[in-house]
């Protein structure tokens, strides 16, 4: 592998990076707004208000960038890198098409994955207390617990796949699987989507972040570009997460047609249906409350996740 | 790990062995900064910078599995934890006054003194006693093995799991058996610690027992897995 091929790979990944969290936001506004009986932005680019994040954006770096007076200056400011980061890192190793479709391959790329995205809810936990402000504690607070919670069912659906393939790896993951594995490894696959959505603070899991109680939780004292960094980190988020589940349970480039080299367009569809549940559920469902979500994680996804090891152990003997 | 026939000698480094010193002098600051600095908050942040640091360490000695397990259980849920502990308590943090104000050096320097602790010399004691021990037999146990970084990759998870599971089989049964225990051991003090409602069962953090003697048996649960 030479300079140039990994120049061209990490270049991709970052358009890729700065392109898709703005489609799914995109998509929110339109999907969103057609759901709830509106139309959504219709001016900003002309067609359909194509360019409303866009000008979003423009709005966005044109705010001052405030520091709060009582804050802890340095951590403040660093709490958006750490938060957005984790994402691009991750962007880098997951797999859209067969044959070396990857940013970079990892011999334990499904430990990586899960270890950088763990590691950047610390920028919500970092901003939460150096704000120095009660409600944006209250959601740093609420982040850490909501991520303690549902990182042990998502780490346990990930593995149930992994004993399933026989693999560490995300490339070797897709390419073990076979089609009767998404009945097989349904619940897991479910357990992963939903702790994943919970890890984002994607309603209905949005009691951090839950306006109407503690204002915008960690980000209340955020403005201007910092603010836009973290909105960009839950959107790369939630590509960052349809791309894992597609790859981990639904076989990622496998699909009609997929040895044509048609494959990558089977992992972008999937993970964009994904991100269409994923902005459905935000319209649907009514936010849960904090003792909810933490007992929804203990109660039921940690013992699901753990029928599903077993389930996967079972098969896999049985099979062997 | 393997024994090389000629120890290739500590002379004329390689790039790997530079990176690895440079990396391991950072490391040992941002440890060091760890246990110095006044503000709590501040000492996790540093004490995932020096985690982070360990792990690239690893990562140059090709232990790739463990690199990321140190991540995903260090970073990613060991120090999410402390910080969430240190946030319910009233630890001191930075004055709540303005800059500009008259008051804001004295409550400064009255959040420095409650940060500090009277153990501070017999800590530093048994903490340079702790290394000592552990880098004489570290040193001495593997005095001879020396990893070629370039020839292969040693650390990877399959290598691990093998090693892990036909040579190591049961340190690791029985170390799991302890966190069992420890984990079981977590639950029945935070139950006690709900029943009597305020008294604090941790008996580190007084007056703070209350708020996190509520719901802790999930969180306390959640570090013995890793």
């Amino acid at each position: 592998m030479d300079v140039l091929d990994v120049a061209l790979r990490l270049v991709a990944v970052l358009v890729v990076f700065l392109t898709f969290p703005l489609l799914v936001g995109q998509t929110e506004h339109k999907v969103m707004a057609h759901m709830q009986g509106r139309v959504g932005p219709m001016y900003a680019g002309g067609f359909h208000g194509w360019a409303q994040l866009v000008a979003d954006g423009v709005k966005f770096a044109q705010k001052e960038d405030v520091v709060p007076d009582g804050a802890d200056r340095r951590i403040f400011q660093l709490a958006p890198a750490v938060a957005l980061l984790p994402y691009l890192l991750v962007l880098i190793v997951i797999p859209f098409g067969p044959d070396g479709g990857v940013g970079q391959e990892i011999d334990a790329g499904i430990f990586f994955v899960l270890a950088v995205m763990g590691a950047g809810v610390l920028g919500s936990l970092m901003g939460g207390w150096a704000s120095a402000n009660k409600f944006s504690l209250l959601g740093g607070l609420r982040t850490t617990a909501q991520l303690i919670a549902y990182e042990l069912p998502m780490l346990l659906a990930a593995a149930s796949v992994a004993m399933a393939a026989g693999t560490l790896s995300l490339p070797g993951i897709v390419e073990s699987f076979e089609w009767w594995w998404v009945p097989w490894q349904i619940i897991g696959a479910l357990v992963f989507f939903i702790a994943g959505l919970a890890e984002l603070q994607r309603p209905p899991f949005d009691a951090p972040v839950a306006d109407s109680e503690i204002i915008f939780g960690a980000y209340t004292e955020y403005t201007g570009l910092r603010f836009a960094l973290f909105l960009l980190a839950e959107y790369a988020g939630i590509v960052v997460l349809c791309g894992l589940t597609t790859v981990l349970f639904l076989g990622g480039w496998h699909g009609p047609f997929a040895e044509d080299g048609m494959g990558w367009v089977w992992t972008l569809l999937k993970a964009a249906i994904l991100a269409f549940v994923v902005i459905w559920l935000r319209v649907s469902y009514p936010r849960l409350r904090e003792d909810q979500i933490m007992r929804f994680a203990w109660t039921t996804l940690v013992p699901l996740a753990l029928f599903q090891i077993a389930l996967t152990g079972v098969v896999k003997v049985v099979i062997q | 790990m393997t024994l090389a026939a000629a120890h290739p000698g500590f002379l004329s480094p390689t790039g790997v062995e530079i990176v690895f010193v440079l990396v391991g002098i950072a490391t040992l600051a941002a440890a060091v900064v760890t246990v110095t600095t006044s503000k709590l908050v501040h000492a996790a942040l540093w004490l995932v910078a020096a985690l982070g640091g360990i792990a690239v360490e690893y990562l140059l000695l090709t232990a790739e599995f463990i690199a990321w397990v140190q991540v995903l259980i260090y970073v990613g849920s060991v120090v999410v934890l402390l910080l969430f502990g240190l946030m319910l308590t009233k630890a001191p943090i930075v004055p709540t006054v303005p800059r500009g104000h008259p008051s804001y050096g004295a409550l400064r320097a009255e959040a420095r003194e409650a940060a500090d602790s009277g153990n501070r010399w017999p800590a530093l004691a048994v903490a340079l006693a702790a290394a000592a021990t552990l880098v004489t037999v570290v040193v001495d146990a593997f005095r001879s093995s020396w990893i070629d970084v370039d020839r292969s990759v040693q650390g990877s998870a399959g290598v691990t799991g093998e090693v892990l599971f036909q040579h190591w089989v049961l340190p690791f049964e029985a170390l799991s058996v302890l966190l069992l225990a420890a984990l079981v051991g977590a639950i029945i003090l935070s139950r006690k610690g709900g029943a009597d409602a305020g008294e604090p069962a941790q008996g580190t953090e007084p007056g703070q027992g209350a708020g996190q003697g509520e719901q802790p048996g999930p969180t306390a649960g959640r570090e013995e897995q890793g």
